[in-house]
């Protein structure tokens, strides 16, 4: 506690302040050490933190959608999901216009994998659909074609949606992205976006040229469905175009165009497109960010009231939450009741004799983790090890052999072996701080061996049982390979399930979610660890 | 407490061996009498078995040979915590998780004492050491001296009649260390305690104890009140080792009435008092304490029998003077003298004549 009564501050012998003059002698210091890290630093950075942040943001990010489908995801929007009627016919036409661009950039398929875990099924509806895409519209080709050969040109679509500077501007060398008009985009507004993008497509996907292809159905389909709602639109062009576009505006206007509509398409292919279910998946999941994948990851479904629990029938993930914290829990109390007698009698054997056991209780680490896991294999199975001689001895009958292995006390069993150094060297270094004298001093006090042992060494044992607890716990917690192999069904780990979505259902949003979870969870059992033991109390040596 | 019918034998060794490698006696052969309310200390070299013969006391080590009894009985078979012997530690051993009334209470607690009776026999021994403001601190959140102190309170707290302490001073600087041994002289005598006290520390021994063994190879080499002990070491080695002692090497001449006759290597022949020779022809060492040689021929007594030094060093002191001289060959030979105002101070090259009493003088063995 320094009193300082003087004014101003502390100056330095050459008269500048002495916090600025130490801040200076520091700072090289500080700049060295600063060096010395930074190669780990980095190194933690691209392989840690990067990763992690990577798999926190994963877990909410669902822009596929919205960038895969962008015109229906907009569309949708004005439809309620709870009227029980599907959308209106316009977010059929935009599913159409985003469908066929989707279907030309393979997309239609992982768009249609994303929401297939939320409502199985899609996935196939999207697959279909993806395929016949460029089939809507398709009957007004040839109609176009008839009431005007003009249609036939690729020309003819150019001088109607080209923005001239774009036509100026490009050669058969070198051409720039496909701009559209803006008379075109006023007068025939779903069309030209149509057009656009179909243009844009064929430039990007295919290095094709708008002036030399025709384009696809669906943009037919948007300028039948523009002209029939604007019959004055062609007045706003000039010339062939015009002519062109007026011969289809009066034939429509005179009922003379076989019509179709985007939803008969969409029916057609898979009558379930009708299903508002799968409209109400697609509304849902339309958002850039989602809570979906952490909803699925606490067993929980948006329903039609928010989010709900699922039926009993289809809840996991509780479930194994729970096993995989009880689980690390029996692990590190069998740890501690088998690590504590050994960590003591190293603490008070003669130091050459204790080294050479601690090469015992080191041992495990120089032998391959998946070796020692098969070896419990041996060890446990129906017709291992054990139950050989259970049987042997007559305590088993030959058809009651027990079944150690596939379960969870194989479990439990095998991650106690392979995590037991993790308890018994903090607690072996603890006890080794603790200095005999002070059982001693207890005993001589009047106290018998296990009062001495009791109040006076455990309490002084327990920062080691507690790091050691700590170590073990959560790398129990997050175990994967052991209980991967031995754990059959009932046994594995929350770990486990996040491995087969990330390796084979491929449904990483839900992967990274559970991991979110699991890092949580950890974290929120870390501070209730400080608040109750408080983590001063840790101590690894 | 129980009477002691022999109040002569509180505690006593006999015959007392100890190995801890089944090959050499860190104990050999230990007698050991005390009676009850005794402040004894043991004093030794590091090395020389006294930690042992207090843990053996203690019950923490068991004695390879012979008995060990306390107020009459063998306690060689009665477990450390049923001795009720209180202890004080080296390292104080105070329990680092327990505040210091915790501390204190534990010796109660585990006597099954009701509740109010051990706060206020807590708050006694805590006052007792003037500790009593520190009852809710952690021994971490002491000076040394302090934790010395309630260490001190604790080994006393629960009433034993003996209590042992092993070195307890050893890691305070000298003047706690000074204020300390009186305290715990003053405390043990106060309460009628009797005292096993470890030190190496001749000082400590000196001023603290009622008697003091003398430990060295395993063996006690004199067991006397501290001022026969400073003036009548009975062995060379206690003369070594307590205080500062001047040693002249030669051989017994002849023993006539109480006076023997040395011849010093150099040839002088001087009279000394024979302590263990006891005949012609036999090695000695002759052991003459600084302060009792004088060299102020107007102060030298009657009957002195005196020498040529010269003077080698002089050494300025404060209260005292110490000069190093050359006699009868020794290099070493150091006289001390009082500071006082008609003393004259030697300068190094001078020759001078010492001299001291016979009585002073002990040939003891080689
Ligand atoms: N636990 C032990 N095991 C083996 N030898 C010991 C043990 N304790 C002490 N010794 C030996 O016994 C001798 C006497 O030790 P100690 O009684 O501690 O001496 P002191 O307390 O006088 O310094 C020493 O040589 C020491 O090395
Ligand atoms: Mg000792």
């Amino acid at each position: 506690m320094s009193d300082t009564t003087h004014t101003g501050p502390v100056l330095a012998a050459d008269g500048t302040p002495l916090k600025r003059s130490l801040a200076r002698a520091l700072r090289m210091q500080k700049i060295r050490a600063l060096m010395l890290i930074a190669p780990l630093l980095l190194f933690v950075l691209l392989t840690f933190i990067l990763p992690i942040a990577d798999m926190l943001f994963r877990s909410v990010e669902n822009k596929i959608v919205s960038d895969t489908l962008p015109e229906t995801v907009v569309a949708v929007q004005d439809w309620d999901a709870d009227s029980g009627v599907t959308p209106p016919a316009p977010v059929f036409e935009a599913l159409a216009y985003d469908l066929v661009v989707a279907a030309e950039r393979k997309e239609h398929t992982r768009v249609g994998s994303r929401l297939n875990y939320e409502n199985p099924g899609i996935s196939s509806l999207f697959r279909k659909a993806g395929r016949r895409a460029d089939d809507i519209g398709k009957v007004y080709i040839k109609q176009f074609e008839k009431l005007d050969p003009a249609w036939k040109e690729p020309a003819t679509f150019v001088s109607i949606f080209a923005d001239p500077a774009w036509v100026s501007s490009r050669s058969d060398d070198a051409e720039p992205l496909f701009e559209v008009s803006e008379t075109a985009a006023a007068a025939l507004p779903k069309a030209s976006t149509a057009y656009t993008r179909w243009a844009r497509t064929i430039q990007q996907e295919d290095n094709d040229s708008p002036t030399k292809e025709d384009p696809w159905a669906p943009v037919y389909l948007a300028l039948h469905n523009d002209l029939a709602a604007n019959p004055q639109a062609p007045s706003a062009f000039g010339g062939d175009a015009q002519a062109a576009l007026q011969a289809v505006s009066t034939a429509i206007a005179a009922g003379e165009v076989e019509t179709t509509t985007a939803y008969d398409a969409f029916v057609k292919i898979d009558e379930d497109w009708a299903d508002p279910e799968v409209w109400r998946t697609l509304k849902t999941y339309s958002g850039a960010y989602t809570n979906g994948y952490f909803l699925n990851a606490a067993d929980f479904q948006k329903g039609a009231d928010g989010a709900e629990l699922r039926p009993e029938s289809e809840r996991i993930y509780g479930t194994l939450f729970l096993r995989t914290l009880l689980m690390s829990l029996a692990i590190t109390v069998s740890c501690i009741v088998l690590g504590y007698p050994v960590a003591w009698i190293l603490a008070n054997l003669p130091s050459r004799t204790a080294n050479l056991l601690m090469i015992l209780v080191l041992l495990p680490f120089w032998t391959s983790l998946l070796v020692r896991t098969s070896a419990w294999k041996v060890m446990l199975q129906q017709q291992g090890v054990i139950n050989d001689t259970l049987v042997w001895l007559g305590l088993v009958a030959d058809d009651a052999r027990l079944v150690m292995i596939n379960n969870q006390f194989g479990t439990i069993v095998a991650m106690t072996h392979i995590l037991l150094p993790f308890m018994i060297l903090p607690m072996y270094s603890v006890m080794q701080t603790i200095n005999p004298s002070y059982l001693r001093a207890a005993k001589s006090l009047g106290a018998t061996n296990w009062t001495a042992f009791w109040r006076v060494y455990f309490p002084q044992s327990v920062p080691g049982i507690g790091a050691g607890s700590i170590l073990v716990f959560i790398l129990a917690i997050g175990y994967y390979i052991t209980p991967e192999l031995v754990g059959g069904t009932k046994g594995v780990f929350i770990s486990n399930r996040i491995a087969f979505h990330i390796s084979q259902s491929l449904n990483w949003g839900l992967a990274a979610a559970l991991g979110s979870i699991l890092l949580v969870v950890v974290l929120a059992l870390y501070w209730a660890y400080d608040k109750i033991v408080g983590i001063d109390n840790v101590k690894l040596g | 407490m129980a009477d002691a019918s022999n109040t002569n034998a509180f505690v006593e060794f006999e015959r007392v061996q100890k190995s801890y490698d089944g090959e050499n006696l860190v104990v050999k052969d230990l007698n050991l009498t005390m009676p009850k309310g005794e402040f004894l200390t043991m004093l030794g070299p590091s090395g020389s078995g006294k930690t042992t013969c207090l843990m053996m006391l203690a019950g923490f080590e068991t004695a390879t040979h012979g008995d060990i009894r306390l107020d009459g009985v063998s306690i060689n078979n009665i477990p450390p915590h049923k001795r009720g012997i209180g202890m004080v530690f080296q390292n104080y051993a105070l329990f680092p998780h327990m505040t210091i009334a915790e501390n204190l209470s534990f010796p109660l607690e585990v006597r099954n004492m009701g509740k109010s009776e051990r706060e206020q026999k807590v708050k006694r021994a805590l006052d007792m050491v003037e500790m009593g403001a520190f009852g809710g601190r952690r021994p971490a959140q002491l000076s040394g001296g302090q934790q010395q102190r309630v260490a001190l309170a604790r080994a006393l707290v629960f009433e034993p009649e003996l209590v042992l302490m092993d070195e307890p001073l050893g890691a305070l600087d000298k003047q706690l260390r000074e204020k300390m041994q009186f305290e715990i002289t003053r405390l043990a005598h106060d309460l009628g305690i009797t005292t096993v006290y470890v030190t190496h520390d001749q000082t400590e021994a000196l001023t603290m104890s009622d008697r003091v063994a003398v430990f060295d190879d395993g063996r006690i080499q004199q067991l006397a009140p501290p001022d026969q002990l400073y003036e009548e070491p009975a062995n060379s080695f206690v003369a070594q080792f307590i205080g500062e002692n001047n040693t002249l090497e030669g051989t017994v001449k002849e023993i006539n009435n109480g006076i023997a006759l040395v011849q010093l290597d150099d040839g002088e022949l001087i009279d000394c008092k024979p302590i263990n020779v006891s005949k012609p022809g036999e090695r000695t060492r002759v052991s003459i304490r600084p302060e009792r040689v004088e060299y102020n021929k107007e102060r030298m007594q009657e009957g002195a029998h005196t020498l040529k030094a010269e003077v080698l060093e002089f050494i300025y002191m404060g209260d005292i003077f110490r000069t190093r001289l050359r006699v009868a060959g020794n290099d070493e030979f150091i006289i001390k003298t009082r500071n006082a105002p008609d003393q004259t101070r030697l300068t190094p090259g001078q020759q001078i004549e010492i001299g001291w009493l016979p009585e002073d003088c002990r040939a003891l063995d080689a």
